[in-house]
């Protein structure tokens, strides 16, 4: 199982990366291989304003639903138009073409909870 | 955690293991999707050793079978297969289980969860009775072949005819030089075999590698629990914990087609009998999602007009039907197919429409 170096994870099993102040999220690939085949994505409208540990969407696999856990506050600048048609990017390419949301972070500093690779690593005991 | 004599294959395979009915059972290999559409287009293969099998034998061993369960075991010949319920007094579900006609014994297939409460309460009614009820489990493997090409994978592997083997019979053969119960049965919906045999790594490995390159030319998958469960679904069957249970009773849960209550005395009839003279006050219906992206979910509420009239006990994705599909107990007046229903899902209501099972029309 794959967990990039360049990226921060949540508890919760998201992904953030980090371009100048805008953060990509997704889910890992740990996440998408417990909840198995992806149905839908359902994400939040663009410029909602959205909390660090707070809930931005769902997401619904055959076997369960789950929810999507912020890692950082910020406003949502873009949502991945191709998980409305092919929700599946999130098990094929969690880190690539099954990104969700595109945020614009408030505080740096929220950055600073997240855990880095191996720490996450750790807890999910990988 | 117990786990079945392929638990080194499924490991080797590479699938998820999650606990089930306390063992370490393949819920998914590949994905629950491709599973099931193998299994729907060509054949899949399925361990379910986890499941027990009790043998009855000795001279009352039918008038055993007959009282705990509400089929007509009489109906049975040698060869034969009966799907049933075993009830308490007040006509709750112990289990529903299959009853294997083998001669001079039966065999008793029941959930893997209810091995321990089931082996109790069947033991707990012989007093007086010439039988004995012995546990198998343990000593069994159960592998189900499962779709439209079964029969030709299958038949790869034996001198017998089984083309012969009717729906709910079963003959007792060698596949894969290996003597095995061969019942034409599933919980698929679809042509399909399960193989009962002595449990043993030797054998495990043997018969799963034979099946498995037999059925090569038909892409045969590996099949976990996950589809299992969305196949099983599509056809409207019933799965104990989730749609039946000790507070619910076969006639509200459409199992009135295996209670007999003209058969004779059994347990649970006389409350059964009440039920079937006064009706039942719940059923339990289908119902399929008119909105896109509504997937119903074990617990969700179902309403009518704002008003909660009954429970989900079962929801899914159909990944044929590619609609959410669900089952749920209603009060008896809203048991009307095409009635419009709403499944509360994360507190929005989302419609949905009373239909007919199977929901997969075959």
């Amino acid at each position: 199982m794959n967990f990039p170096e360049h990226l921060k994870y949540t508890k919760d099993h998201e992904w953030i990366r980090i371009e100048d102040d805008v953060g990509i999220i997704g889910i890992t690939d740990y996440a998408q291989s417990e909840l198995g085949d992806v149905v839908f994505v359902e994400l939040p409208a663009k410029e909602k304003h959205v909390k660090q540990g707070e809930s931005f969407g769902t997401i619904e696999a055959v076997k369960a639903v789950s929810d999507l856990y912020t890692p950082v506050s910020g406003e949502v600048l873009e949502v991945n138009p191709r998980l409305d048609k092919t929700p599946e990017l999130v098990n094929k390419e969690p880190y690539d073409g099954g990104w969700m949301i595109k945020v614009k972070i408030d505080n740096k500093n929220e950055l600073n909870s997240l855990l880095d690779a191996k720490g996450y690593r750790e807890l999910i005991g990988k | 955690m117990k786990r079945t004599a392929f638990y080194p294959i499924h490991q080797q395979l590479g699938a998820k293991i999650v606990e089930f009915a306390g063992f370490e059972m393949p819920v998914q290999y590949s994905s629950i999707f491709e599973e099931h559409k193998a299994v729907r287009n060509s054949i899949g293969l399925f361990d379910v050793s986890h499941m027990g099998e009790f043998e009855i034998r000795g001279r009352d061993a039918f008038l055993l079978a007959q009282t705990v369960t509400t089929n007509d075991v009489a109906k049975l010949c040698e060869g034969k297969a009966q799907y049933s319920t075993m009830c308490y007094p007040n006509g709750g579900i112990i289990d529903d289980l299959l009853v294997y006609h083998r001669g001079d014994r039966l065999m008793v297939v029941v959930n893997a969860a209810n091995i321990t409460k089931d082996f109790h309460w069947i033991t707990s009614q012989i007093s007086g009775l010439d039988v004995q009820v012995i546990n198998r489990s343990d000593e069994i493997s159960l592998l189900a072949l499962q779709g439209p090409k079964s029969l030709a994978t299958l038949q790869k592997l034996t001198k017998a005819d089984l083309s012969a083997i009717l729906y709910y019979t079963f003959i007792e053969t060698k596949i894969a030089d290996v003597e095995m119960i061969v019942s034409r049965t599933g919980y698929t919906g679809e042509l399909g075999f399960e193989l009962y045999f002595e449990s043993s790594a030797s054998h495990a490995e043997k018969i799963w590698n034979a099946i498995m390159n037999a059925g090569r030319e038909f892409s045969i998958k590996p099949v976990g629990l996950g589809a299992r469960d969305t196949l099983r679904l599509e056809m409207g069957y019933c799965l104990y914990g989730s749609d039946i249970d000790e507070t619910t009773n076969p006639l509200e849960a459409g199992l009135g087609w295996i209670t007999k209550l003209d058969k004779g005395k059994f347990i649970g009839r006389d409350t059964l009998l009440k039920v079937s003279q006064d009706g039942v006050k719940k059923k339990l219906v289908g119902f399929v999602m008119e909105e896109e992206r509504a997937v119903p979910r074990h617990g969700y509420e179902l309403r009518m007009n704002g008003t909660v009239v009954g429970t989900v006990t079962s929801g899914t994705i159909s990944p044929t039907l590619e609609k959410g599909i669900g089952l749920g107990y209603v009060a008896s007046q809203y048991a009307q197919p095409l009635n419009s229903l709403s499944v509360t899902i994360r507190n929005k209501d989302s419609k949905a429409k009373v239909v007919q099972v199977p929901f997969l029309k075959k």
